[in-house]
């Protein structure tokens, strides 16, 4: 079922459509980058820039919410948490 | 356009779980574990929207304006952020894996006795 | 197992997986045509029950806020994992945070990161402190605005002031604080059984009308509870890894 909503925030439907495939292709790029990259401070930077790219999707599928938790999460929760993790296990090999 | 979102949480699911499976790091094979978890919430956000609806916010738009279903995005919501919290115990397992065996390379820790 | 071997047994098992799940994927309805019934109820209903024009918050901490109850506990949990798996093992030793501070030889924080964290420091604070107490009237609510209060925090970390945080966030005070949060969501549900009522009904006074700040009875409390628990549950985890990487050192 869809629908015909006429807010100050609609846009053809079109543009939403060429919209969200094009940041579903991106999306697809970087989870296969983060994979790919084997230096591990270098895949954590990949990962950063991933969760905002997936920020952005979720704001494309309408879910400002979800946008909010997985910017503040995926760019600097998990980024800070796992830098941390990895000086620990470098400074211990030293 | 009808079937392309699930594709594209198949192919993230698939390039995660290979990560996992041939990672010869702890800390690599659990930031492709964060990769898998991040198509579930892709896949929850594709199965709830309605074409041409807008956020189930009525703050600013008249009320019972057709929206994208909020149950779901309601569950990814609490799902990120308490998968954060998971991944830092995962992690920290790592570091006392690490401080115990010396080695990081799960196909190595596998083969250890005790 | 060798790495090839594993490659083909991974191999197997992902075509296997995929093709149940192009046989589920071709029952679905295709993307944008949600047929469900229970999101549009809600969608119709949400507004006039709770005076909430945040839905999904409405969801979260009414309709099913049993669910995340239980998910505000796996937090909870892996906050106290954390802290009980990074303990102090046989043969290690703690050094005091201020002899380390004084004979670290790293090279001092770059001027420019001290002064945008430290200017953004107190902006952070009151933005989650806003998020988490306006989870009824947009796109806000506990979780977010308790991340973002713990951000604040790895700011005053990168600005090179890791004595100021420790002092800012004592154990005791953010383990008294999450604990706070985390109850008193569990009591705010549990008083409505004395009062007859299912446990986490909305039982408090709902506003004059949809999109106050005070308007909806108990989400907006909930929610405020909720962000102080998960702000205080992410300092206590980035305390701990902090306390590891930079005061444990090996040896007595």
């Amino acid at each position: 079922m869809t629908a015909a909503v006429h807010t100050t925030y609609t846009v053809p439907i079109g543009f939403m459509d060429a919209l969200q495939i094009t940041i579903l292709i991106m999306v697809a790029a970087g989870a296969t980058a983060v994979v790919l990259v084997r230096r591990q401070v270098h895949q954590v930077l990949v990962l950063s820039i991933y969760g905002v790219l997936l920020a952005v999707l979720f704001l494309a599928f309408q879910a400002p919410d979800v946008t909010l938790s997985e910017l503040t999460v995926g760019a600097v929760v998990l980024p800070v948490v796992l830098l941390l993790a990895l000086a620990k296990m470098r400074k211990r090999e030293q | 356009m009808q079937y392309f979102p699930f594709v594209v949480v198949a192919w993230i699911l698939v390039v995660g779980l290979y990560g996992v499976v041939t990672s010869r790091h702890l800390v690599h094979q659990i930031i492709c574990l964060i990769v898998v978890q991040s198509s579930t919430y892709v896949l929850l956000l594709g199965v709830g929207y309605v074409t041409g609806a807008v956020a189930p916010y009525y703050f600013d738009v008249p009320n019972h304006t057709p929206a994208v279903d909020p149950v779901v995005q309601a569950l990814a919501l609490t799902d990120v952020v308490v998968e954060a919290a998971v991944t830092a115990l995962l992690l920290s397992f790592a570091i006392q894996a690490h401080k115990r065996f010396g080695t990081l390379d799960p196909q190595e820790l596998a083969s250890l006795k005790g | 197992m060798t790495p090839a071997q594993r490659r083909w047994v991974f191999g197997v098992g992902i075509a296997g997986l995929a093709a149940f799940y192009l046989w589920g994927l071709s029952g679905l309805p295709g993307f944008g045509n949600y047929p469900g019934p229970y999101g549009f109820i809600i969608l119709r209903l949400a507004v006039g029950q709770t005076h909430a024009t945040g839905v999904v918050s409405a969801i979260n901490f009414s309709y099913r806020g049993f669910d995340t109850v239980g998910e505000e506990f796996i937090l909870f949990t892996a906050a106290a994992g954390t802290a009980v798996v990074l303990r102090l093992l046989r043969g290690e030793r703690e050094r005091s945070a201020v002899d380390q501070a004084a004979d670290r030889d790293v090279p001092p924080t770059s001027g420019a990161v001290r002064i945008v964290a430290l200017l953004f420091t107190g902006p952070v604070v009151v933005m989650g402190w806003w998020l988490a107490s306006h989870a009824q009237t947009s796109p806000s609510g506990g979780f977010q605005g308790g991340v973002i209060l713990a951000t604040a925090f790895i700011l005053l970390y990168l600005s090179g002031e890791f004595l100021v945080f420790k002092r800012f966030s004592p154990v005791d005070l953010t383990d008294l604080v999450e604990a706070v949060g985390a109850g008193g969501f569990a009591a705010i549900g549990v008083a409505a059984v004395p009062m007859g009522l299912a446990f986490l009904t909305n039982y408090l006074p709902l506003g004059q009308f949809p999109g106050a700040v005070s308007s909806s009875g108990t989400i907006a409390l909930i929610s405020f509870f909720v962000g102080m628990e998960v702000a205080a549950a992410f300092i206590l985890i980035i305390g701990e890894l902090l306390e590891q990487t930079l005061l444990i050192r090996q040896g007595r």
